[in-house]
């Protein structure tokens, strides 16, 4: 196993908010991490530790086999950062922004302009390459400023929420541009607050909260970790529902059941099955509970999310005291 | 796997690890800084044009409003308050040196800057690089300007130009200045609020309008030798075929001594955040 990220231990303050607190972490070449994680998380820390740009107060870090702080400046040369602004100049056309981009890379002057030609191709502003930035849409921004950090063709990238703000199409583009680019051997290191996204991208999954790492895997394997599928019911409307919930969390292992008041859902791990899922409607028949609907499907990383940090991906968790307590399971908020 | 973190990896011995950046490719960051800064002159020209109303605001007021109760020592009070003008429109100018950088930090593109491998000094150097441009602009304006309402040099055009060079050196080493405190206040508005902070005591209890003289003692010992003072002074002696190397010394002296603390200051900021 090649690996071109590695950080260990790695501590940052900021006044009395930890905002990472000892972080190890590792990226294999050529492969898509993601750091996933609600606001507050650290992620960003992180990532602006990764790309010389914070000093941790503790532990190191090496990106392509050198060292954050100590070769800094030949560790810059290596990465292509996207950070959460679109940091693209308006004054200039998108082309103007690569080009310079790519003359601060210290590119030829034939090589930046390909350069800057291919990556509006790429990214399909090459209609666009001649206007001014200024004129252009949020998710035009967007792609400009991730196709700044590619003009160089690093063999690190590392992009801060990359699809924030894009419209859902964009997003697919984005995707599918990244896969191409790890399938040509770059190394991806992205942070996103979208679980999908993470499924769909990632081979590891570094889940974040409140300044540290709380789970790391394949997206299988941390889906593994809730133990199967979920059973899911629809409850139909009528004063049972808190029978039905009874119900459900008396079911295979006994866990506690996921209850979604106002979709009237409630869903529960399941090791069985199809057998729990006989159960189950054998039972809520039984008790004379009528169902809209009843299904089985494998836990998404959302699931995974709540079970890990008893709190949704969604939630913004900053405003906490750290570290945080007694946080109680919340129902799910997307 | 995780054996491999336990121990941190050797340092990989290349030259590519070396910490500062060769000077000839330093040059060509804070050229590549420069010129889009430059570029930003041409793409919004109401900035520039902008830039100059005020001023000329002030000419036609001090003019041709006050003017007339201004007693000067010796000729015109035109000749007089043109150098004053220059001098206050190239310190006005640097306020776009805090604004430039506030905005840049604001949008990331400072982030952006620092994690490629550039000098660290490109971004200063390239946005005042860019304000002395600009200023040099807007100082030929308001030449324009200055000789449409009367004002004519009348010293030796060698000593008129060293009068304007020095002016826009004194508008340089204010940048850096200035660049220190867009990068401390880090907002574009506040740092358009906090740059005029130092320039209303500097530019109105000096000799740029109005000779010290008139002002109480206290002032005065202040009025004399701060910065924009001198410098007006000396513009003045220059443009007017007095002896100014009384004058040009201290000017110097401010320039050098500004320049020694606050370029260090911004490098710092700039640095930190």
């Amino acid at each position: 196993m090649d690996v071109m990220i590695e950080a260990q231990g790695i501590k940052k303050a900021f006044g009395k908010t930890l905002a990472l607190t000892g972080v190890d972490l590792i990226a294999e070449t050529g492969k898509v991490l993601a750091l996933l994680g609600p606001n507050g998380a650290g992620k960003t820390t992180l990532v602006r530790v990764l790309a010389t740009l914070l000093r941790p107060d503790a532990g190191w870090a090496r990106v392509a086999g050198y060292d954050v702080i100590k070769e800094a400046n030949a560790l810059r040369s290596m990465i292509g950062l996207a950070g959460q602004f679109a940091a693209v100049d308006e004054n200039l056309t998108g082309r103007e922004n690569l080009e310079l981009v790519g003359h601060l890379y210290h590119l030829t002057k034939p090589m930046r302009r390909q350069r800057a030609q291919e990556v509006l191709e790429l990214f399909g502003l090459a209609d666009a390459g001649n206007r001014l930035v200024k004129t252009y849409s949020g998710g035009m921004r967007r792609r400009l400023d991730v196709g700044a950090s590619l003009v160089a063709r690093p063999p690190v990238l590392l992009l801060d929420e990359p699809t924030t703000g894009l419209d859902p199409r964009s997003r697919i583009d984005l995707w599918q541009f990244i896969e191409g680019l790890v399938t040509d051997g770059t190394t991806v290191l992205l942070t996103t607050q979208y679980l999908d996204e993470a499924d769909r991208l990632a081979q590891k999954i570094v889940v974040m909260d409140v300044g540290k790492i709380i789970a790391e895997g394949t997206s299988d394997e941390l889906k593994g970790r809730l133990g199967g599928d979920r059973l899911e019911v629809k409850v139909a409307k009528g004063p049972r529902f808190d029978d039905a919930v009874q119900i459900m969390s008396g079911l295979d292992e006994g866990s506690p059941a996921q209850v979604d008041l106002a979709q009237r859902r409630i869903s529960v791990p399941t090791r069985e099955g199809a057998l729990t899922l006989m159960v189950a409607a054998r039972r809520l028949d039984e008790a004379g509970i009528t169902l809209d609907d009843i299904s089985l499907h494998r836990p998404s990383l959302d699931d995974v999310f709540l079970a890990v940090t008893g709190h949704a991906a969604t939630e913004d968790t900053s405003a906490q005291p750290l570290p945080a307590a007694g946080r109680r399971a919340r129902r799910r908020t997307s | 796997m995780r054996d491999s973190v336990t121990a941190q990896p050797s340092r990989r011995p290349t030259a590519k690890a070396a910490r500062s950046v060769p000077p000839l490719i330093a040059l060509s960051d804070i050229m590549a800084v420069t010129r889009r800064n430059v570029m930003h002159l041409w793409r919004v020209p109401q900035l520039l044009v902008f830039s100059v109303i005020q001023p000329i605001m002030f000419v036609l007021l001090f003019r041709y409003v006050f003017g007339g109760a201004i007693q000067v020592p010796g000729g015109q009070y035109v000749n007089y308050l043109m150098p004053g003008i220059f001098v206050q429109t190239a310190l006005f100018g640097g306020a776009s040196t805090s604004i430039g950088l506030a905005y840049d930090l604001k949008g990331g593109i400072i982030d952006r800057m620092r994690a490629l491998p550039i000098a660290r000094s490109a971004v200063l150097a390239g946005r005042t690089n860019a304000d002395l441009l600009r200023n040099v602009m807007v100082l030929a304006l308001m030449l324009i300007v200055g000789t449409l309402v009367g004002f004519r040099f009348h010293g030796r055009p060698t000593a008129d130009l060293l009068g304007i060079i020095l002016v826009l050196a004194f508008g340089y080493c204010f940048s850096w200045v200035y660049a220190t405190i867009g990068l401390a206040v880090k907002d574009p508005e506040t740092a358009q609020v906090a740059g005029f902070i130092p320039l209303f005591p500097l530019v109105f209890a000096s000799s740029a309008f109005v000779p010290v003289t008139t002002m109480p003692g206290w002032l005065q010992a202040f009025a004399k030798v701060q910065p924009v003072s001198v410098t007006v002074n000396a513009a003045r002696a220059l443009f007017s075929a007095q002896p100014a190397w009384h004058y040009i010394w201290q000017v110097l002296i401010w320039v050098v001594a500004i320049t020694i603390l606050f370029v260090p200051l911004a490098v710092r900021q700039y640095r930190k955040t």
